[in-house]
């Protein structure tokens, strides 16, 4: 091989490299390495990957079970509880903003009852929302529950894309863990009665598993 | 030379151009609030105008109607307020329905820098009217119509594109309507809100 033919090759694989990285320089679009999924969440299916950034407060670590955890980030499924509630918000999304009273009086109903309190955990995930965005959305509601940023639509992607507010129910205890349970899309009627349909599906796993 | 420079080069901008093309937009407009609502122009060309406006100088003046009824002058903040103009390319389209509803929960972030608001694009006020009634309840900052004559304010700021729509750019102008800050934003992402509530934390702190 001659020496301009060497060249050539090494540029065009450059060239190629920077293609498929898409990094050209230009302002970068969001998570281009990842295909949306082409349906969204249901009940019955596998919940899709999300890798989640590891809480730097004590306190929500502690909520979550991850005291003694050590990586930058966890999944889900590492999550202490019965249950997982995952709410997909933006900061950005006018419904979500009007939801926000009532998914935070959902938190209080599960926080005030003992019982519950351990066994089913919320958390919500900003869609295209930076670190930062996430914060003022936790501070204009006070969001007492943990909020995680899905900056460049990674995990908004996984979930197939889906509208906001969505809230996902996912087994996280026995057999049945990592299963969607219940999906919802938009506001849920009152946080008693969404909360009541929760405790039943616990019931249903827990009667599963005897 | 089997090789030469000229089909090195030549690569390398194919290489660019299919890049571009294939760069997605922002995913935005996600809110159940817009659904079936939302007309997806697809990926638009980033930025399609040539600005006439510099950071340091003096902010064209320009008087235009608001969705409020009230007619707004840029020269009434003169000494006031810092200004935050934020043009957006067309109402009903992804990235501007998920842009505008964001600063609504930020009001007391502007207040905090002694500055206000303007939302401006190139609708008709009835269009505008209908679309930013969609984004809730507290719409705290005026949005003006840059309709008729159509895009002159736009025009003025260099920031009108090829087919009539402008640039999804913001403006900063500190009290003395002095130019502090240009962002003419990528037409297909939204502008980090970051970015912008630190121009105007340093604006604001030049300011006093």
């Amino acid at each position: 091989m001659n020496k301009n033919r060497l060249i050539y090759l090494i540029i065009f694989s450059a060239a190629l490299f920077f293609l498929f990285s898409g990094c050209t320089g230009v302002t970068p679009a969001p998570s281009p390495e990842i295909t949306p999924a082409k349906t969204t969440p249901a009940a019955g299916a596998e919940l899709p990957p999300i890798s989640l950034t590891t809480p730097t407060n004590e306190s929500t670590r502690s909520y979550l079970g991850l005291s003694g955890a050590a990586s930058k980030t966890f999944s889900p499924a590492q999550i202490e509880c019965d249950l997982l509630l995952i709410e997909i918000f933006s900061m950005y999304c006018p419904y979500c903003q009007r939801e926000a009273p009532a998914v935070n009086q959902l938190f209080q109903l599960m926080q005030n009852n003992p019982k519950l309190s351990r066994r089913i955990k919320l958390i919500g995930i900003g869609v295209g929302n930076s670190a930062f965005e996430v914060g003022i959305f936790k501070h204009r509601y006070n969001i007492e529950f943990p909020l995680f940023a899905d900056e460049n639509y990674i995990i908004h992607n996984h979930l197939g894309r889906v509208r906001t507010p969505f809230f996902i129910a996912v087994a996280n205890r026995g057999a049945e863990k990592n299963q969607i349970l219940l999906t919802k899309l938009g506001d849920f009627s009152s946080p008693e009665i969404f909360l009541k349909t929760l405790i039943k599906l616990i019931k249903t796993q827990t009667k599963g598993e005897n | 030379m089997r090789y030469p420079i000229t089909s090195i080069v030549l690569t390398l901008f194919v290489t660019l151009f299919v890049s571009l093309a294939f760069c997605r937009p922002g995913i935005c407009a996600v809110s159940e609030n817009f659904r079936e609502s939302i007309y997806d122009p697809g990926t638009l060309k980033p930025i399609d105008s040539n600005l006439k406006v510099k950071v340091g100088d003096t902010a064209p003046d320009f008087s235009l109607p608001a969705v409020s009824g009230k007619t707004i002058s840029l020269k009434d903040y003169r000494g006031k307020k810092i200004v935050v103009l934020s043009f957006v390319p067309a109402a009903w389209t992804p990235v501007c329905s998920d842009q505008w509803p964001g600063y609504i929960i930020v009001e007391d972030l502007f207040k905090k820098n002694d500055a206000i608001l303007l939302g401006i694009s190139v609708d008709n006020i009835p269009t505008l009217y209908s679309w930013t009634g969609q984004m809730g309840d507290h719409l705290w900052f005026e949005v003006l119509s840059d309709f008729w004559p159509h895009g002159k304010v736009a025009q003025s700021y260099g920031i009108l594109r090829s087919n009539g729509t402008c640039e999804r750019c913001l403006i900063v102008i500190d009290k003395k309507g002095i130019i502090r800050y240009i962002d003419v934003h990528d037409i297909n992402q939204r502008p980090p809100l970051e970015t912008l509530i630190k121009e105007l934390e340093k604006i604001s702190k030049k300011q006093k």
